[in-house]
């Protein structure tokens, strides 16, 4: 019995440790990195397609990883209408389930982008799915509904005809998510097990494309909401305001954060410490130089990496904005780069083209590509040995062999 | 003798109790999702009933379509997933569906469209020649989805007829899709096919019943987008005679009409592209009788729309795009005179996408089947001078 005991000990800590999860747009704190990342391939190769399932209709949302089931929405039919969310063994891609719903809100979009443009969310029980039609729907694992909320349907002006594409996070007990637009425009929290408002507060009116971003400050969790007039960082239970940074930022590249740094696209890249007190973050450095394209920023063990519009990745010290080196990657991008804890970064460009860069030398070096031939326009997700992306049609998983 | 019968008539009863009870399940469960409110009001109860409805085995198939009718839009979300998930498990457990009933609730036409449409997808999943040889019949389907099916496939028939140079029979098959067709591509490509290939004429606005004559005034003032919230006098009554102070100086009613075959009211025409300014165009729709009816605009300004005197919506958006039927405005029409007020809000960017000031409005039913004026004019002309309109493709 002791003996038993103790094989229960040594295996529970190290199943815990095997589970890597990516529960949201740019996985952990919503940033990107995730230093348990820590063997994805890093030869990205025909050979390192572990599998590939295909997709129905259109989604630009990463997928996401919870345990063994990878998620992914998509919409489909006239006007994209039909939304669904899908379901995939991690161990070999097969259909686990999938839910269609009707969307009750307005599905115009450009042309680029789609009505499942929003990354799903989990905490790990859960999936919420968001949708540009502003449908709102939380399912468990197995695909029981759990609940749902037709934004639009309450909120009848919360809407973008160019379309919405915010991801929603969870931030402890609440799922928080910014549908902003030009009308009527909010930030809300969720409670998880019901979807009823825990708190709704009014946002700028003007069409904003990016996703909170989670700050621990003084161990408390504090999200913060990016739009055009800067930064609000609010408490996930209560939306109480903690900061606001008022300098203006890009409503479509996201901030990175960093404990209590938050990197933004503002003016540039302004780097600034929160402060636990509320006061005005200070503004530690700001290079006008560095200015993301679509692609979100991220930041990886002391260094800030951006994409801009011409394809050039950059890197700079964390501490000082100073850049220490760029290349030439394979654009264009509507997607992020993610990394791992092995020292690679992650892009996919909008045709097709996956890049991996070692980012350990003196400067960044492109080690592998993949060419899908298709178009790319999501963020890919990391697990501890593997690389999901996905296009309209298909969903892939690469891993090291 | 006794006992045994005893035993019987309990087992009976627990059956009869059980089915009942199950039956009584059913339509608690039921009932408590139709009951789903706004910011998420009865969640919580109906994720139970979500859970109960699912654990059923097909007989419930029926009453949850059924139960679609009248249900809200998120109430139907519930009850479509519930019906999929029990139609999947008894189809994964190779268990007997409810293939015959499917059908014939799938044909009669007084059953919920979108439910009729999730029937004819199940039964496309029991029986794919079956539900294939129904299409045909669907070509005047109150459900447009399941028109549409029927009208792809006179897309076809219409094509397959011209590579073989039966232009009669084109004719005749793409006339037929046209007058089905309810989804604008459809109606675009047929529209496209008569016209391009077959040289026939294609009425596009009376097709559709956009509203091609109007009255207009402008501009008032919306400098920092202000006009939108601004009450003009043409808010508070119409007066065709009248003149007020607009933004540049007096303004008054003038007649307008648009020749663009999607109905676009383009106010750049008149007005030379204007910033910072907002107008109105005015016009009244004869009905034929008391009538739930769709006003469906698209437009790329800040608009508010009243009918009859009332207000119906409005957005304060600008330059995000816009297309045929970007919103969809549940009305009723009065049997007789009905009056529409548009109110038309131009910002002050500067950007070469910005400068369309224009509306393109029409009348329907919700299944977008044109309602037509009683004293519908003939639709205008191209004009043989001024500004070509931007179309909404």
């Amino acid at each position: 019995m002791k003996r038993f005991a103790v094989y229960t000990l040594l295996i529970l800590p190290t199943a815990a440790f095997l589970r890597a999860d990516w529960l949201n747009f740019r996985g952990p704190s919503g940033s990107g990195y995730d230093s348990s990342a820590e063997n994805p391939p890093t030869e990205l190769s025909e050979a390192s397609i572990a599998w590939k399932t295909p997709l129905p209709g259109r989604g630009l949302g990463s997928p996401i990883i919870v345990g063994d089931r990878v998620l992914v929405t998509a919409a489909s039919g006239p006007e994209q209408k039909q939304l669904h969310v899908l379901c995939f063994s991690t161990i070999d891609g097969s259909p686990l389930w999938e839910r269609s719903f009707w969307a009750t809100g307005r599905t115009m979009t450009q042309g680029k982008t789609c009505v499942a443009a929003p990354t799903p969310a989990s905490d790990g029980k859960r999936i919420y799915a968001l949708y540009s039609s502003n449908d709102l729907i939380c399912l468990n694992l197995d695909g029981d509904v759990v609940w749902m909320r037709g934004l639009t349907l309450d909120y009848p002006n919360a809407s973008n005809s160019l379309g919405m594409a915010s991801s929603p996070i969870v931030a402890d007990d609440t799922l928080v998510a910014q549908i902003e637009n030009d009308s009527e425009s909010f930030a809300a929290g969720f409670d998880l097990l019901t979807g009823i408002n825990k708190w709704k507060i009014e946002r700028p009116a003007a069409a904003n494309w990016t996703s909170p971003t989670l700050l621990k400050i003084d161990s408390r969790t504090v999200v913060a909401l990016q739009s055009s007039k800067g930064v609000l960082g609010v408490l996930p239970d209560t939306g109480s305001p903690v900061f606001h940074f008022d300098d203006g930022a890009s409503t479509i590249p996201s901030s990175a954060a960093s404990g209590d740094m938050l990197f933004i696209p503002s003016n540039g890249m302004t780097a600034v410490k929160v402060a636990a007190n509320g006061a005005e973050p200070g503004k530690i450095w700001n290079e006008s130089a560095q200015r993301p394209g679509v692609a979100s920023p991220i930041l990886i063990d002391g260094k800030v990496y951006t994409i801009n519009s011409a394809g050039v990745l950059s890197c700079a010290e964390a501490a000082t904005g100073k850049r220490l080196w760029r290349i030439r990657l394979k654009g264009p991008f509507s997607s992020s780069p993610v990394a791992g804890g092995n020292g690679h970064l992650y892009v996919f460009s909008e045709t097709g083209v996956g890049q991996c860069v070692d980012l350990r030398g003196k400067e960044g070096k492109v080690v592998s590509e993949i060419e899908l031939n298709e178009t790319i326009l999501g963020t890919p997700a990391l697990t501890r040995d593997s690389v999901y992306v996905r296009s309209d049609e298909t969903l892939w998983r690469m891993s090291a062999k | 003798m006794k006992p045994l019968f005893s035993i019987i008539a309990y087992v009976i009863s627990l059956t009869v109790t059980t089915v009942g009870g199950l039956a009584g399940d059913l339509s608690e469960a039921i009932a408590t999702i139709k009951n789903v409110g706004p910011e998420g009001m009865g969640n919580a109860e109906a994720a139970n009933s979500w859970k109960v409805l699912t654990q059923q085995d097909s007989s419930a198939i029926l009453p949850i379509l059924s139960a679609m009718k009248g249900s809200s839009p998120l109430a139907q979300n519930w009850l479509r997933s519930a019906v999929e998930v029990v139609f999947q498990k008894q189809a994964d457990a190779h268990a007997p569906l409810p293939t015959d009933q499917v059908k014939q609730f799938l044909l009669e036409t007084k059953n919920d469209p979108r439910a009729r449409k999730l029937a004819f997808d199940l039964l496309t999943k029991i029986s794919p020649d079956t539900a294939r040889s129904l299409v045909p019949g669907m070509v005047d389907d109150p459900s447009t989805a399941l028109r549409r099916e029927a009208v792809a496939l006179l897309i076809d028939k219409g094509a397959s007829q011209m590579a073989a140079s039966d232009q009669s029979g084109a004719e005749k098959t793409l006339q037929k899709a046209l007058d089905a067709a309810r989804d604008v591509d459809q109606i675009k490509k047929i529209a496209g096919l008569l016209r391009n290939k077959l040289k026939q004429p294609v009425n596009l606005p009376e097709h559709f019943g956009f509203l091609m004559y109007w009255k207009i005034i402008a501009p008032f003032d919306n400098t920092d987008h202000r006009g939108f919230a601004m009450v003009y006098p043409p808010e508070n009554r119409i007066d065709l005679d009248a003149s007020y102070p607009g933004k540049n100086g007096t303004v008054s009613w003038r007649d307008y009409s648009t020749s663009d075959e999607y109905g676009m009211v383009d106010f750049n025409r008149p007005f030379d592209p204007l910033k910072g300014v907002t107008g109105y165009a005015y016009t009244e729709f004869d009905s034929k009788e008391d009538r739930p009816a769709e006003l469906r605009l698209g437009c790329k300004n800040g608009w508010k729309i009243w009918l009859n005197g009332k207000f119906v919506f409005g957005r304060d958006e600008y330059h995000r795009g816009a297309r045929i039927d970007q919103y969809q405005l549940p009305v009723h029409l009065e049997k007789g005179k009905n009056t529409i007020l548009i109110k038309l809000c131009q910002d002050e960017q500067h950007k070469p996408w910005t400068v369309e000031w224009q509306f393109q409005l029409r009348v329907c039913d919700s299944t977008g089947t044109a309602i037509l004026s009683t004293d519908r004019k003939p639709t205008p002309t191209k004009a043989a001078t001024g500004r070509r309109s931007q179309r909404n493709r």
